[in-house]
């Protein structure tokens, strides 16, 4: 590092701090990746990500703005995309519930068998979505051993939705409940705050961004699920039909740009809630104690 | 220190509340559906559920979606590996941009990939009259497959990657540079030690999630048996059919697979915490 200053010498006091402060950074700025490596990055996500994409973009506008609007006005298409964002927002409300209650004992409750029942959180995210599917059918179809059958009820898509996107809440929130500091619980509970409040008050505003973004998962992942729905619901139209079987219909009754358009719409979803979820990411790096 | 503090103490009535609706609910919800499927699955005896996993039809099943799987995560890994490094350590205009990009999957629906690259690579897609006439075919066969499993399980590797890159930084990486390594050298000796188990983590949800895609395979598949049927489209046609007891099998496989991706899960998780 002392090879500047030996060249340079003593003799020429002007030259020596200029040279070393372009030097400096000439070294330290070694970058790890070559505009290479940029290019084929770009080149691999835009082959296998955005032109798919755009191809379904552009395919819905093949036969100009009316026969877009046609296709998304569809009764048949409107009642389906009705359900379906009805049903993923009670489900994503219920997940805010039951996630941060399962967190929450996680987290702060101690049990014998804790760790199996924090493995199995992440079952919806292993088992295949079609055996999800026909996994629920078994308890709780038409051959129920308990005498419940909600198949091809409005209900049983709301349950296939609950089990696959049981995870994202959970998983979301136990990282920062587990971090919260204890001081202010403590704190609030030597001036004599109940349990309850406490939790209303101290902890739960320290877990808002986790539960938000958790949620924007599990929404998006709901609006858009398929595989563990396609048997259960029985896909009776304006009932339990949803968009992403719809869909499937439609390209199955050889309607591309019908199929195209309403896919188009939960494209937008699901790119609303990815910018949602990204712009609260940010805001909570900004704001962070 | 703030770790041994009880914080809100909660009394034993309310504990004993909340464990029960916790648990009750991954008990109604995960764990005795379970439990009634294997059931299910075993009843009729070992040797049926094996004479059923074995046919010809569930063989080639199992070989493709293997194949498929098999491609999706080497691809997946060695681009989800350059993703990460290329977001992480990159400066460059349109970062943001390919950040996103690289969650997309996540948050696009399975049906839509599916027609989307039937919009591309079909019979009246883009490309579909060039691969006709080099005599290529991707929908309704293998290709299409594969590529559907590849867009579905593209962000494991370079989202688990990311964060351990971010957190070793790039002091050990520069060292290394100012004595005289290559990138090649670096990359090797450096980066890859250290995000290891990322990586290792990154593999296990990619194969998961390639194994076990559904929907978008569903719709570039044509489901010809023996040839485009991976193991997921199976389970489905054997319902369909009313062969219950072949779709538990099949299921059982895939339910098998899905265990021991939870195991792995388990045990590399607090070792990938731990760089």
């Amino acid at each position: 590092m002392s090879a500047p200053a030996a060249t340079s010498g003593p003799t020429d006091p002007t030259v020596r701090p200029r040279r070393r402060a372009k030097r400096a950074p000439a070294v330290r700025r070694v970058s790890a990746v070559g505009p290479l490596s940029i290019g084929i990055v770009t080149l691999w996500l835009s082959i296998i990500v955005l032109l798919p994409l755009a191809a379904v973009v552009v395919k819905s506008l093949d036969g100009g703005l009316d026969q877009f609007w046609d296709a998304i006005s569809n009764r048949q298409a409107v009642a389906a995309l009705r359900f379906t964002l009805i049903v993923s927002l009670v489900v994503t409300l219920i997940n805010a519930v039951a996630g941060v209650l399962i967190a929450w004992v996680l987290v702060r409750d101690q049990f014998p068998g804790k760790r199996f029942v924090n493995a199995l959180i992440d079952l919806p995210f292993a088992l295949p979505t079609i055996v999800a599917g026909i996994t629920l059918l078994a308890l709780y179809g038409k051959d129920s051993p308990v005498g419940i059958d909600v198949s091809f009820t409005q209900t049983a898509v709301a349950l296939a939705l609950l089990f696959v996107t049981l995870p994202f809440v959970v998983r979301s929130v136990q990282p920062v409940l587990i971090e919260v500091d204890k001081d202010m619980e403590e704190a609030a509970a030597s001036l004599g705050a109940s349990g309850p409040t406490i939790f209303r008050r101290i902890i739960l505003p320290n877990l808002v961004p986790a539960i938000l973004s958790g949620c924007g998962l599990a929404f998006a992942r709901a609006v858009g699920e398929f595989g563990s729905i396609i048997l259960i619901s029985g896909n009776i139209p304006f009932d339990t039909q949803v968009t992403s079987v719809y869909v499937f219909k439609q390209i199955e009754s050889d309607a591309p740009i019908s199929a195209a358009a309403v896919s188009v719409v939960l494209l937008f979803i699901s790119l609303v809630v990815l910018f949602l979820i990204r712009s609260l990411g940010r805001w909570g790096a900004r704001h962070e104690r | 220190m703030s770790a041994e503090r009880p914080g809100l103490r909660t009394s034993r009535p309310a504990r004993y509340t909340l464990r029960f609706l916790a648990l009750g609910y991954l008990a109604v919800l995960l764990l005795i559906p379970l439990g009634v499927i294997l059931y299910r699955t075993f009843e009729p005896g070992i040797g049926e559920v094996w004479a059923s996993i074995t046919t010809p039809a569930a063989q080639s099943a199992f070989q493709l979606t293997l194949l498929a799987a098999a491609i999706a995560v080497v691809l997946n890994t060695i681009f989800g590996v350059l993703t990460a490094l290329v977001l992480v350590r990159g400066r460059f205009p349109g970062r943001r941009f390919l950040d996103a990009l690289v969650d997309l999957p996540f948050a696009v629906s399975p049906i839509v990939v599916g027609i989307a690259l039937i919009l591309v690579y079909g019979q009246t897609g883009w490309f579909g009259d060039a691969l006709e006439n080099a005599g290529i075919q991707i929908i309704f066969s293998w290709p299409g497959i594969v590529l559907a499993t590849v867009f579905v399980s593209l962000p494991f590797v370079a989202r688990e990657v990311a964060p351990v890159l971010r957190e070793i930084g790039d002091d050990q990486e520069q060292a290394a540079a100012t004595l005289g390594a290559s990138r090649w050298q670096i990359f090797w000796r450096i980066t890859m030690p250290a995000i290891r188990w990322g990586v290792a983590y990154g593999v296990v949800l990619t194969t998961a999630r390639a194994i076990g895609e559904f929907g978008a395979v569903s719709v570039v598949s044509g489901h010809i048996q023996g040839e485009t049927q991976t193991l997921t489209l199976l389970v489905e046609q054997r319902f369909q059919n009313f062969d219950l007891a072949g779709a538990y099998a099949a299921s059982a496989v895939l339910a098998v697979i899905a265990l021991v991706t939870l195991l792995a899960m388990t045990l590399l998780n607090p070792r990938k915490d731990e760089t």
